[in-house]
């Protein structure tokens, strides 16, 4: 460790400090700062050259002067003490204590930023995960080591429906406490936060999370750092503990302002909407760090959760988070205005990795055909509703009318459950059969001839009669 | 020997004269690799291939002397080589679970003997490109050992039947500059310079994937280039794993650039347990894998194309017929733009250089059928994915690339949504070879296959325009003709166009399956039309327990099971003439 105090900034502006005549710098090493008032900052080196040396302040450059701005280079990238102890504990968005304890007394300090997983180490996902929410399991399953974010908008109950998943996941046959939480939250309120950890607290899991805070008013620089610590306590549980690690992290869209702030700063070439041409890589180093290892028995589900700007999908942070995740679970204003909890939109939803998670040796065999079978008729329900609204549902064919009372039904009772609610995935499908047998079976043709006999109910519908 | 002057993300400064553009580096105490893009004075730019972080100001920096090359050679296939061509699986047993920095491993296997027959004698007039004997690599694939492209001269000796390393020397040659030059069974080639042939010929075949969407549709010929631009979610992913697994090329590359770590597992896991439908053998035997995925570092990323497009040049050389997909060209593009921003270069559209254009086309270039050094014909495919950000196709990438390709299919958001798969939008796709293909159906199809292709898609455009109107006003507003079209469009969407992967019987079309599922919908079409004309009301026909069949029809009957299906085809008429038989009969009506 050096212990050789530099005082050469040249530049302070946005979260970045420029030095002069800083010999044998290492690239992405950590470093320490020490203001005119005596308060100390953490940095990391962005940039070096033979001349200068570029530093991002994770508390920013507020307050900061050229004069008495002292630094120290420390010659590692930075790093997170990991131990089993880190369970239970609320750190900052650096992996400082925020609980009032003393810092942890660790064995190891590991490099936050990781290093990417060989692909041929990977072992692929196919535990069902059960979330006891229908919408979810029935159509969207979650599998154990994969990435499903939440897609929000602001004032949507996203962090309502996280709490409820961390409460209530669990695999099929296993008892509940399997998994440990990593909680990261960057950018949202301080109700928020609290709320989460009430929500944990009541389920008694708060002993089995770890929280790492940078909450709306604290340092933005901050959130750079904020889910790689979470991340790399994460990995330490995962494959070095052998947990279960659900991970949630809350609000990347704040995270990647965070990153096109630093980028502008630096002059960095905008790509879209200003944000830097590396933000997809930069997304990419966050979320691969999920999954499962050969030959280890941990592993890491990853739920991000942003808010779409404006409600727009097609905004570059859901875009790009969609191009990298398996999958995603959308809310939708319009169920969430009409009181139905939790707003899922499901024809929007995907989960990449329910092919393999779910069917007969998971869940039960007709699974697969159902959730075709929901999102087939649904969609159909959606233009029958789009007509109707303009030909009105009376002039509607009867088949056509059936359609509405099947959306109206799949609503209100399918994606629609208390915050409480746990279903079992059989009682999700149960319920799904009950839906569709409003439907005229001629016209689920995804389900086969087999799974009808077994399932469809007649007495469900009765208009369902012999043909004339 | 140079040394760093400075660190910026991937974007190194070296003290490096007489360096050259290309030109293949070694920087710091890892010895991280990297290339030389630009010079400026005594001062070289490098891209590095590995992560920086620790590189410092006045390390250590050296020139290789050589431009980034790929060892070609037996044992290419089945192995999976990150965007370097390091293989993956060696990686794994040298340095753990994750990728660690400055490691350099041979492509090939350097123990492993292969049983070489020579094809040629002593004396012999050589010239590059050549065919100098064989090596069985896989079981279904006989590895033809090429004279290097840049030798020519006297053949001197040359090695007799017997095994084999990759580093030993098979033959020895007397170049016409007077040089002897020792050959191997492998040699290598730079990555960005496209390996020579004889000559350009068009392309003839259609490439037969099994699924009807694209053949039937919007057909792709051997030799040629193709796009699967899509939003995520769209099922792309899919479509890929089914081309590669279904189509009757010899040799499928997979390039998985900047994609997801557990889809290329998913790739890795099922990939073994496949069997080639056209030789019985495991899938592996015949595919090269090279993965990139996103996390890993972005400048190698930009490698991985030219990596991959390289090894199926190789394979086309040896007369092979070779489809590459590359997925997804917007990571690769959006890798140039990465290094283009740090450079400081001035961005033309969405920060993407202004040389994004070019560079997409001769990268395209790169595909055709060709006759070969060697005298043979080979050729490559070459399908990109397309990944638009927002599901937006006038963003540039896609806009170029719509210009390059001759086949274009078009993944739709709203396709998907209904889980109408695979989400090939058949108004966006368009295929300009529709006459090429044409001639391959009739000869082994049927001569009717062009006809009734523009009669599925005319009625798809008339559907289309049709459900606008009942949008606005009503299903009841049609006359009974334009019902009669609605219902045969949907037959066609959902009796022909959706096809499910994961359905063992229709994961895979034979052609005439294809042709005959699509004859039958237009058959109920045009019967059901003559009906309407002989006063049967439109109601009866949409009550016809056929309609509900004929959805079924595609898993019921596999592609082995063609007779039975054309049988069942053929009985469409009588269903109507029964009808119509039973509405003029006037007592027969309740």
């Amino acid at each position: 460790m050096s212990i050789v105090e530099y005082r050469s900034a040249t530049s302070a502006r946005g979260g970045l400090v420029l030095m002069r005549g800083v010999p044998g710098v290492a690239a992405g090493s950590r470093v320490l700062l020490r203001d005119a008032a005596g308060g100390r900052r953490n940095g990391v080196v962005l940039r070096v050259s033979s001349e200068a040396v570029l530093v991002q302040v994770f508390e920013g450059t507020d307050g900061l002067d050229l004069e008495h701005t002292w630094a120290r280079f420390l010659d590692e990238p930075y790093r997170l003490a990991v131990s089993r102890e880190l369970l239970g504990r609320v750190f900052n968005g650096l992996g400082q204590p925020r609980d009032g304890r003393p810092p942890l007394i660790a064995r190891e300090r590991r490099d936050v930023n990781g290093a990417p997983i060989n692909p041929t180490a990977r072992a692929y996902p196919r535990e069902f995960i059960q979330t006891g929410i229908s919408a979810i399991d029935g159509m969207n399953a979650l599998t154990r080591g994969q990435k499903l974010p939440i897609f929000s908008g602001g004032g949507l109950p996203h962090n309502r429906l996280a709490a409820q998943i961390v409460r209530q996941a669990r695999l099929i046959g296993e008892e509940a406490g399997q998994f440990v939480v990593v909680f990261a939250a960057f950018g949202i309120s301080n109700a928020e936060a609290r709320f989460f950890q009430e929500s944990l607290e009541d389920s008694g899991a708060l002993t089995r999370t770890v929280m790492f805070l940078n909450l709306a008013d604290e340092p933005v620089i901050e959130r750079l750092l904020t889910p790689r610590a979470a991340l790399t306590a994460a990995e330490y549980l995962a494959f070095e503990l052998g947990y279960h690690v659900l991970v949630v992290m809350t609000d990347m869209t704040a995270y990647c302002e965070a990153l096109r702030e630093v980028a502008v700063q630096r002059g960095d070439v905008p790509a879209r909407r200003g944000y830097p041409g590396y933000l997809y890589s930069d997304l990419a180093e966050l979320y691969e760090r999920a999954g499962r290892i050969r030959e280890r028995s941990g592993s890491i589900t990853l739920i991000p959760v942003l808010s779409m700007p404006a409600d727009d999908i097609t905004h570059p942070v859901p875009d790009l988070t969609g191009y990298i995740t398996e999958g995603q679970i959308v809310l939708a204003r319009e169920l969430a205005n009409q009181g139905i909890y939790p707003p899922v939109a499901v024809l929007p939803s995907l989960s990449r990795l329910m092919k393999d998670g779910v069917g007969r040796d998971h869940t039960r065999e007709d699974h697969p055909q159902v959730a075709s079978q929901l999102f087939a008729s649904y969609a159909r329900a959606q233009e029958v509703r789009r007509l109707a609204a303009i030909i009105g549902a009376e002039d509607l064919a009867e088949g056509e009318r059936r359609y509405l009372a099947f959306a109206e039904a799949f609503e209100h009772r399918f994606v629609q459950q208390g915050e409480d609610e746990e279903r079992s995935v059989i009682d999700t499908l149960e319920l799904a059969w009950e839906l569709l047998s409003l439907l005229p079976r001629e016209q689920l043709t995804r389900v086969s001839e087999a799974e009808l006999a077994r399932h469809y109910k007649a007495s469900a519908n009765p208009s369902a009669l012999a043909p004339p | 020997m140079g040394y760093v002057i400075e660190v910026n993300g991937p974007i190194v400064r070296l003290h490096l004269p007489a360096a050259t553009i290309g030109e293949q580096v070694r920087v710091g105490a890892l010895g991280l690799a990297g290339e030389v893009i630009a010079r400026e004075g005594d001062e070289a730019v490098a891209q590095m291939y590995e992560h920086t972080d620790g590189l410092r100001a006045g390390e250590a920096a050296e020139g290789l002397r050589r431009p980034l090359t790929v060892e070609l050679g037996p044992g290419l296939l089945g192995t999976l080589y990150d965007g370097l061509q390091r293989p993956l699986t060696e990686l794994r047993a040298a340095s753990g679970d994750r990728i660690a920095r400055g490691l350099d491993l041979p492509a090939l296997p350097r123990a492993r003997r292969w049983p070489f027959s020579p094809r040629l004698a002593a004396g012999a007039r050589l010239n590059g490109g050549e065919v100098l004997g064989t090596v069985q690599e896989t079981a279904s694939i006989e590895h033809r050992i090429l004279v290097p492209p840049d030798v020519r001269g006297e053949l001197l000796e040359l090695a007799p039947p017997g095994e084999y390393t990759v580093t030993e020397g098979i033959a020895r040659v007397r170049q016409d500059d007077g040089r002897i030059r020792q050959l191997m069974l492998s040699h290598r080639w730079p990555v960005r310079t496209p390996r020579p042939y004889r000559y350009r010929d068009h392309a003839v075949l259609p490439l037969i994937t099994g699924q009807r969407i694209l053949d039937t549709f919007y057909p792709l010929l051997k030799g040629g280039k193709a796009a699967i631009p899509g939003p995520f979610g769209a099922g792309k992913t899919v479509l890929q794993q089914q081309i590669a697994r279904w189509c009757n090329a010899q040799i499928v590359v997979f390039v998985g650039c900047g994609e997801r770590g557990n889809e290329l597992t998913d790739v890795l896991d099922f990939m073994p347990r496949l069997t080639d439908p056209y030789s019985g053998r495991p899938l592996l035997e015949r595919t090269l894998l090279v993965a990139n995925t996103s996390n890993m570092p972005v400048v190698a990323r930009e490698a991985s194309v030219y990596v991959g497009i390289t090894l199926a040049e190789y394979y086309r050389d040896q007369g092979y017929d070779v489809v590459m997909l590359a997925d997804s060209t917007s990571r690769w593009a959006e890798a140039l733009r990465e290094v283009a921003g740090r450079l400081g270069q001035m961005p033309v559209e969405e920060g993407y250089p202004a040389y994004l254009g070019s560079r997409l086309a001769a990268f395209y270039e790169r595909a055709g059928r060709v006759q070969t050094l060697a005298g043979g014909y080979g050729s490559v495919t070459l399908i990109g994915t397309v990944s638009p950000p927002g599901g937006d196709f006038s963003e540039p990438v896609t806009r170029h690339t719509k210009e390059i390709v001759q086949t274009f299919w078009a993944l739709s958001r709203e396709l998907a949504d209904a889980r109408h798969y695979p989400a090939v939008d058949w108004v966006e796709s368009f295929c300009g070879d529709v006459t090429a293909a044409a001639r391959w159906w009739t000869t082994n199809v049927d001569a009717g296959w062009q006809a009734a292709r523009a009669e599925a898609l005319a009625l798809l455009a008339a559907s289309a325009e049709l459900t606008r109107i009942v949008n606005l006003v009503g299903v009841e507003a049609l006359s009974a003709e334009q019902r009669w079209t609605l219902e045969a469009a949907a037959l066609i969407k959902e009796g022909v166009l959706q096809q499910s992967a994961l359905d063992p019987v229709d994961s895979h079309a034979a052609p005439a399956k294809q042709y005959l599922l699509l004859r039958a919908m237009l058959d109920i079409h045009a019967q059901g039309m003559r009906a309407l004309g002989l006063g049967v009301p439109v109601r009866r026909l949409l009550e016809l327990p056929l309609l509900v069949e004929a959805r079924r029809w595609k898993g019921h009957y596999g592609s082995e099971e063609v007779e039975a299906l054309r049988a069942r085809v053929a009985s469409i008429p009588q269903v109507f003439e029964a009808l119509v038989r039973t509405h003029q009969a006037p007592d027969a009506r309740g």
